[in-house]
């Protein structure tokens, strides 16, 4: 979809900003560009849409040369959203949402409805779209960036730190927001980070890019963190290789062990044995598939069977849609040393524990 | 003296519609003087703020015209072109150059780099980009340099008096001075001064009224 070929961007009397880069992006995959800074990710990234004129190479874009293109038509065919995000202030929210629709003089009805969409989308509330970009949060603003940038609905979108300017925790629900919508849209999204984690996070495929554009690794997220090919990559990478790992995997993507289960109805004697034989110590109690707690050997003590004992909540439990991160941080926290894992109707599927993660990680 | 009195409000009365024709003068002096000068520093100051080296020269050349001394520039452009309009405007617009380029110069350098970056960036030409963005982002250090070009105006034009013109200020030095001297100077200056506050109140209005972004902005920020 979009081919970087042996571009070069030199300025006068200084060593090459990109030197000789080589990049192919495919259709419908984020590819981030991730570097320390001044090498070059920013650089590449506005040779594509030729805010800055490459001194030489090619890049192609949807099999066309964007250097024999008019620089105006080709920018309002692809997507662009800065971190300082540059909202025009003297326009409400709706006109900014509707700057290149406007440009490309698209129908005033079909404008409306396409900012509406949007609107939608990025969960901006309707009110906000007649007021203007100083009266909004950061995060509001960031959301009409990139709504801005979705708005003429171009294959193509090239995002330098889209997210950078909030609070880490906007910044995160922003992230998780704009991949779902990525699942939907399946543009192809050229993307500049220097934030080792948001990369891992976004990306389908990461270019880990040295001083000069150099890329020392261009891989997927998976891959990096467990085949650096540089000492350069380990370093950037950092340290915590393995936890970052460890939140790509989802625990749907991993066996779950079946753990001790003991039902309400289970006399004592039963519960004991069931507790001896799987060496916890403890079960959970699960009726009808329905988890509904855990009991150990004390809480039994003098009952005739499990239901009479009201069994002890889970502080925690994680789903298949749980990174295994979070399973860690479950069970590094809880009492029984394991992650409960229930589907999202509370229904029981089994648990991990931290010898099924380091062996995941192993693996 | 003769025990005229200070104040006469019966001359005053009497005089009603040579005090308005002067008021009405003086303003369409100031009026054709400030649309003149904007006609000429609009293009010079765009000029100057797309072609960075052109603005020392340009804004060199209006400083100089400024500091020339009203006075002396009329006694030397009248051999010219006479006691006449011409005169008077030739010196009244020169001195709303440097105050209106450089403010319409300010002005379009504090649009925020990210707002053209991204207006480039989605594909805005250049022109569109002047015209729908910077401009209107300009607009309230534009109306701020017409305020202080509009009122400045208003006191010169007082001046061209001399030379024939003069609006108000031909009340101070007309024919009647001799009867009232007082009366005439506190007429003229009091009705100048007035109409300079009123203008000038008129253009902020204005300013707030066109561009209600800055109005609201900061008003209320409201949480995400």
């Amino acid at each position: 979809m979009i081919s970087l070929r042996d571009v070069s961007k030199v300025y006068d009397g200084a060593a090459p900003a990109v030197d000789e880069l080589s990049l192919e992006i495919d259709e419908g995959e984020i590819v981030v560009l991730v570097g320390p800074s001044g090498c070059g990710k920013t650089t590449t990234l506005k040779m594509i849409n030729r805010l800055i004129e490459p001194t030489s190479g090619e890049i192609l874009v949807n099999g066309r040369n964007v250097l024999e293109q008019d620089p105006v038509e080709l920018r309002r065919g692809i997507g662009y959203v800065i971190q300082s995000i540059g909202l025009l202030p003297h326009r409400t929210i709706r006109q900014n949402i509707a700057t290149v629709p406007d440009l490309l003089r698209w129908e005033r009805p079909r404008t409306r409805a396409r900012v509406d969409e949007l609107a939608e989308m990025l969960r901006l509330d309707h009110g906000l779209l007649d007021r203007y970009p100083g009266e909004l949060s950061g995060g509001q603003r960031q959301r009409v960036g990139v709504a801005r940038g979705l708005a003429a609905d171009p294959p193509v979108m090239l995002m330098d730190e889209p997210f950078g300017a909030v609070d880490p925790i906007i910044r995160e629900r922003l992230q998780d927001q704009f991949l779902e919508i990525q699942r939907e849209l399946k543009k192809t999204i050229v993307f500049v980070t220097h934030d080792v984690d948001e990369a891992i996070k976004m990306a389908d495929r990461i270019a880990i890019l040295n001083i000069g554009a150099v890329v020392e690794q261009y891989d997927a997220p998976e891959a990096i963190l467990s085949e650096p090919a540089s000492d350069f990559v380990k370093s950037f990478v950092g340290l915590e290789r393995g936890l970052k790992r460890l939140s790509l995997i989802k625990v749907a993507d991993i066996e779950v062990e079946e753990g001790p289960i003991v039902a309400p109805t289970d006399d004592v004697s039963t519960a004991l044995a069931e507790m001896e034989r799987s060496g916890f110590g403890w079960a959970s109690v699960v009726e009808e598939g329905r988890l509904l707690g855990w009991v150990d050997p004390g809480c039994l003590e003098g009952m005739a069977s499990v239901g009479q004992y009201p069994p002890r909540r889970f502080s925690a439990t994680v789903t298949d849609g749980s990174s295994l991160r979070e399973a860690l941080d479950t069970i590094v926290t809880s009492r029984t040393n394991v992650a409960v894992v229930v589907t999202n109707g509370g229904r029981y599927r089994g648990v991990l524990t931290l010898e099924k993660l380091t062996r995941e990680l192993i693996a | 003296m003769t025990g005229r009195p200070f104040w006469d409000w019966d001359w005053v009365g009497r005089n009603g519609d040579l005090i308005l024709d002067q008021a009405v003068q003086h303003l369409w002096l100031t009026f054709l003087a400030v649309v003149i000068g904007l006609a000429i520093s609009f293009p010079l100051a765009v000029l100057a703020y797309r072609r960075r080296r052109l603005y020392p020269p340009i804004a060199w050349l209006t400083g100089t015209l400024y500091t020339i001394p009203s006075l002396a520039l009329f006694a030397f452009l009248t051999p010219f072109t006479g006691l006449s309009t011409l005169t008077a405007e030739i010196g009244l617009v020169s001195y709303t150059l440097l105050i209106l380029i450089r403010n319409i110069v300010t002005g379009l350098r504090a649009v925020p780099p990210e707002v053209r970056e991204a207006a480039v960036g989605m594909g805005y030409t250049d022109r569109q980009l002047l015209w729908r963005i910077e401009l209107p982002l300009a607009l309230p250090a534009v109306v701020a340099g017409l305020r202080i070009a509009t009122v400045t105006t208003i006191g010169l034009v007082t001046v061209t008096a001399l030379i024939g013109q003069g609006g108000l200020g031909a009340l101070m030095l007309g024919g009647f001075r001799r009867l009232y001297p007082e009366l005439a100077v506190v007429l003229g200056v009091g009705l100048s001064v007035a109409l300079a506050v009123a203008i000038d109140l008129l253009l902020f209005a204005g300013q707030r009224w066109i561009t209600p972004w800055s109005r609201r902005a900061g008003d209320r920020v409201v949480a995400t």
